[in-house]
């Protein structure tokens, strides 16, 4: 994993590790931690800030039963919630999103598919399949947009994007990723807005795609 | 000459008793220091005295039961009940389920490396000491970021937060976390 190159940026990440990253995001930043070491580091590095505010917090009195209700709790038997582990290409927090079964891909066209994880007010989060060679939509972007590459790589205007990698789209980027050579390529893409078409795909078939 | 305290802290010393020993006494004591802290903590961010006892009683109860995941070469004692706090904190108030990273596997015959503990733990009380350090107001946005309530934006925009003394330290941290972390892939 040492070749990953483009990273979550810092203030992303103390983000993500506070709680105040919405949901499609966390999930790419807690995929890209999966297979990155610098920032899995840098995350341990804003818990123990956060570890440090709790220990100098002014203390508060706890009720007088809550420990004894407590410790009394400690041998309850617990059913644990299923873990997720990595499978194949997808870290553990794509394969919780599935609920451990493989994706489900519906077709764009041009043998582009799409899977998508989940789609709430804040934002949406999906897995795109792109074969080598094919492009994705030339689009630009309302919002903010996230691509974690998992299989293959992708190249546009800024650079290449392989396994581990991540692209970070703003209202500025206006760029068509293509999928290198090789494996088709698969990526986590999470947006905060729907994403604008300017080619291929009318921007009247935007709803139907749910892209 | 004074000697620099060199003692593992108190909290990675609990912590440990649990995990290895399921302590009981220990993780009472972890309790008695810990859950007033957390309590403030959390009712630093506007959250009700009830719904902040609730979240404690949680905390402390996920503290207990993955101890087993606790690492003190890879995460300071605090910083790792932090990470508990802020996702308990979400999937009550949130109902949310937070995405997790995988963790790391564990080489399988690592044997404790008390220097190794020790001097990550100085590092975290020097990081302390340089908290402590911060004017109110400088203060103050530290928390505010680490309690959830700036979004990813405010904290870029915040030029240099964390602040001076408190960035050199978290890079210092970093430097041996990152250096422990490839050891283990």
């Amino acid at each position: 994993m040492s070749a990953i190159t483009h990273h979550i940026p810092d203030s992303m990440i103390a983000a993500y590790a506070s709680g105040n990253l919405p949901q499609p995001f966390a999930m790419v930043v807690a995929s890209h931690i999966s297979v990155c070491t610098e920032c899995r580091a840098a995350l341990g590095a804003h818990q123990t800030v956060g570890g440090a505010l709790i220990e100098q917090s002014d203390e508060i009195a706890i009720s007088a039963d809550m420990k004894n209700n407590m410790m009394a709790l400690l041998d309850e038997p617990v059913t644990p919630k299923p873990v997720y582990d990595a499978k194949g290409v997808y870290p553990g927090p794509v394969m919780q999103a599935l609920k451990g079964k493989p994706p489900r891909w519906k077709s764009l066209g041009m043998g582009v598919k799409q899977s998508i994880l989940a789609q709430e007010g804040s934002g949406s989060v999906r897995l795109l399949y792109i074969p080598a060679g094919q492009a994705v939509p030339d689009h630009s972007h309302n919002g903010l947009e996230l691509t974690l590459v998992l299989q293959g790589s992708f190249s546009d205007e800024t650079g290449r994007f392989a396994r581990g990698d991540v692209e970070i789209g703003d209202t500025d980027l206006e760029h068509t990723p293509i999928a290198d050579a090789g494996d088709p390529c698969i990526c986590l893409a999470a947006t905060d807005a729907p994403l604008r078409f300017n080619a291929l795909i009318p921007r009247l078939l935007q709803p139907l795609f749910r892209i | 000459m004074p000697q620099p305290k060199q003692e593992t802290s108190q909290l990675t010393v609990w912590l440990v008793a649990v995990r290895d020993h399921r302590d009981r006494d220990a993780f009472s004591q972890l309790f008695d220091h810990l859950a007033p802290r957390l309590k403030g903590f959390v009712m630093r961010s506007g959250t009700g005295a009830a719904q902040a006892e609730e979240i404690v009683q949680d905390v402390m109860l996920t503290v207990w039961r993955k101890a087993s995941m606790f690492d003190p070469h890879r995460a300071q004692a605090s910083a790792w009940i932090y990470q508990i706090a802020r996702n308990r904190h979400i999937d009550i108030v949130r109902k949310e389920n937070r995405p997790i990273p995988d963790e790391l596997t564990h080489e399988p015959a690592v044997e404790p490396d008390a220097s190794h503990i020790l001097a990550f733990d100085q590092e975290a009380s020097q990081l302390k000491s340089a908290i402590e350090q911060l004017q109110p107001d400088q203060k103050e946005i530290i928390e505010k970021a680490y309690l959830g309530d700036l979004t990813h934006k405010e904290i870029s925009d915040q030029t240099g937060l964390p602040l001076g003394t408190v960035k050199s330290r978290i890079r210092l941290g970093l430097s041996r976390l990152r250096k422990e972390l490839k050891g283990l892939r």
